[in-house]
């Protein structure tokens, strides 16, 4: 049965903000299947279809070879996270607040601050991290611990290639954070 | 000289028939595997990737390696089966394809070497027969799984059968009423002129839409449809029993294809020397299934009631009227 659009009957003084805006209708119909003309129909839309696929070959592969292409990342990308130290002093921007660890909603920071030896200066602070563990296995990297960290100390970096056979090798030691990561993940420029 | 089989026009030695097979056999059996890597790949560009490219160079190992797996693979038979069917089911469809390979021209004599395993003067019908012998593989597999899935895709396979096979058999009939002959070797040579592709467009046309269906490739793949009914026939089987399938279903894309060249396209016509013969129709076939694997990518699987409509309403009426033309422009020239 073919769909019809009573607007005779409506009763349009039920709605009189709707006077003058009363939508019309009309349904395109394609011609009847079936038949010569469909069967010409359906032959020349096969030709079509076909200059369609083959136009995709013309476009080229849109893949990503992954492990030796890499998508590059933006500059805000969250990947691992890293330890800074100062560029002068060599010391670390840790100083054991665990603000980070009271930030991290997934609870994968676990922070042991210890009193710095005044002889041999481990951060600029009063007291350094002596253990600072991120269990990678369980963060979420939302950056919040970026974001509570008063020194700067901790970042989130680029690196997302992190799987590994073991689960305890995802918990990353302070040493692992600190040290520069091994530069493989490409950066988005500006405007790319 | 009479053979058991049929007339053969032209027979040679013993040992040369033997050699002749085996080369066919090898050439094709080659041929085959990379057809397999050579659509996955085609499919892959069709739709804006790579296809395989990992096994070997460019992914041309991807065969060997599929192989490799499927022959691993424990031969699983459900216990619902048939035990001596369900065997022998993947061995018909096979031996179906090889065999039609024999009548396959893949050159003329030359120095008294006729370049096809056996010219039989009934060339169309030997096709027609072991072609139709191939479904007995399909519809035992299907009957004989105890799946339910198996026994709808033997179902479809059978109401695709007999949809598609008399107008696959009108649209040659009327390349054979112009040629005067059934053998595929005299075939070819009647289109020393032109080839039959010009006056029997409609013919070849048909054949190719039914070649679809005969091959249950795509958009008539409905016996196997994987989204609906897991593969149909082949849902119990495993390991190399499913490979000859697949095989089996490239080897029929193979032969489809070289009977289309041999009959509208010029067989092994081409220009150069007569030793290229054999590549001009090799060259021919594999562009033809190229077509195939284009098509593959581009339509959709028709309904099972949409296939036998367009082969009932559509193909047949037109091989008919087809034939009818061609027989009163043959008579009266």
């Amino acid at each position: 049965m073919e769909a019809k659009l009573n607007t005779e009957k409506a009763d349009w003084t039920q709605f009189p903000y709707l006077e003058g805006e009363q939508d019309v209708i009309s349904v395109q119909r394609g011609p009847k299947p079936g038949g010569v003309g469909g069967a010409y129909r359906a032959f020349g839309e096969t030709l079509r279809g076909l200059r369609t696929t083959f136009g995709r070959v013309l476009e080229g592969p849109v893949t990503i070879q992954y492990p030796e292409e890499k998508t590059p990342v933006y500059p805000r990308f969250r990947g691992r996270h890293k330890l800074h130290r100062f560029e002068d002093s060599g010391l670390e921007k840790c100083v054991g607040c665990s603000l980070c660890a009271a930030a991290c909603p997934a609870d994968c920071i676990r922070v042991v601050a210890h009193e710095n030896d005044p002889e041999h200066r481990v951060s600029a602070g009063e007291r350094y991290a002596e253990v600072y563990e991120i269990n990678l296995s369980r963060c979420i990297f939302c950056g919040y611990c970026e974001v509570a960290c008063p020194f700067d100390a901790i970042t989130m970096g680029h690196d997302y290639e992190m799987s590994d056979y073991n689960r305890s090798d995802l918990i990353f030691t302070k040493e692992m954070l600190l040290a520069e990561p091994i530069d493989r993940t490409p950066l988005r420029m500006e405007g790319e | 000289m009479t053979l058991p089989l049929a007339e053969v026009n032209y027979v040679e030695a013993t040992w040369v028939m033997v050699v002749k097979s085996l080369v066919i056999f090898l050439a094709v059996f080659m041929i085959v595997p990379v057809l397999t890597v050579v659509e996955r790949k085609l499919i892959g560009r069709f739709q804006n990737r790579f296809g395989p490219n990992r096994v070997g160079p460019v992914g041309l190992m991807q065969p060997l390696a599929d192989i490799i797996k499927l022959a691993g693979k424990e031969m699983f038979r459900p216990q619902a089966a048939v035990p001596f069917l369900y065997a022998i089911a993947p061995a018909i469809v096979i031996f179906s394809g090889i065999i039609t390979l024999a009548i396959l021209p893949f050159g003329n004599v030359q120095d008294g070497l006729g370049l096809y395993g056996i010219d039989v003067s009934i060339g169309v019908l030997y096709f027609f027969a072991f072609s139709s012998i191939s479904f007995y593989g399909l519809l035992l597999a299907g009957w004989s799984s105890g799946s339910k899935y198996s026994f709808l895709g033997a179902m479809r396979s059978a109401a695709q059968l007999i949809s598609y096979e008399v107008s696959m058999g009108l649209a040659l009939l009327g390349v054979v009423l112009m040629t005067g002959s059934l053998s595929l070797t005299h075939v070819v040579d009647g289109q020393g002129t032109i080839w039959n592709i010009v006056p029997q467009i409609i013919g070849f046309l048909i054949f190719m839409v039914a070649g679809f269906a005969e091959t249950n490739r795509a958009p008539f793949d409905l016996p196997e449809a994987d989204a609906e009914i897991v593969q149909g026939y082949m849902t119990e089987y495993g390991g190399m029993r499913m490979g000859s399938y697949l095989l089996a279903e490239y080897l029929e894309m193979f032969v489809v294809s070289g009977i289309a060249v041999t009959f509208f396209l010029g067989g092994w016509m081409g220009p150069g020397p007569g030793w290229l013969d054999p590549v001009w129709m090799v060259l021919k076939t594999l562009s033809l299934i190229v077509l195939f694997i284009w098509i593959r990518a581009t339509l959709p699987r028709l309904r099972y009631d949409q296939l036998m409509s367009l082969g009932w309403k559509v193909l047949l009426p037109l091989a008919t009227l087809n034939i009818l033309v061609t027989a009163v422009i043959v008579t009266v020239s």
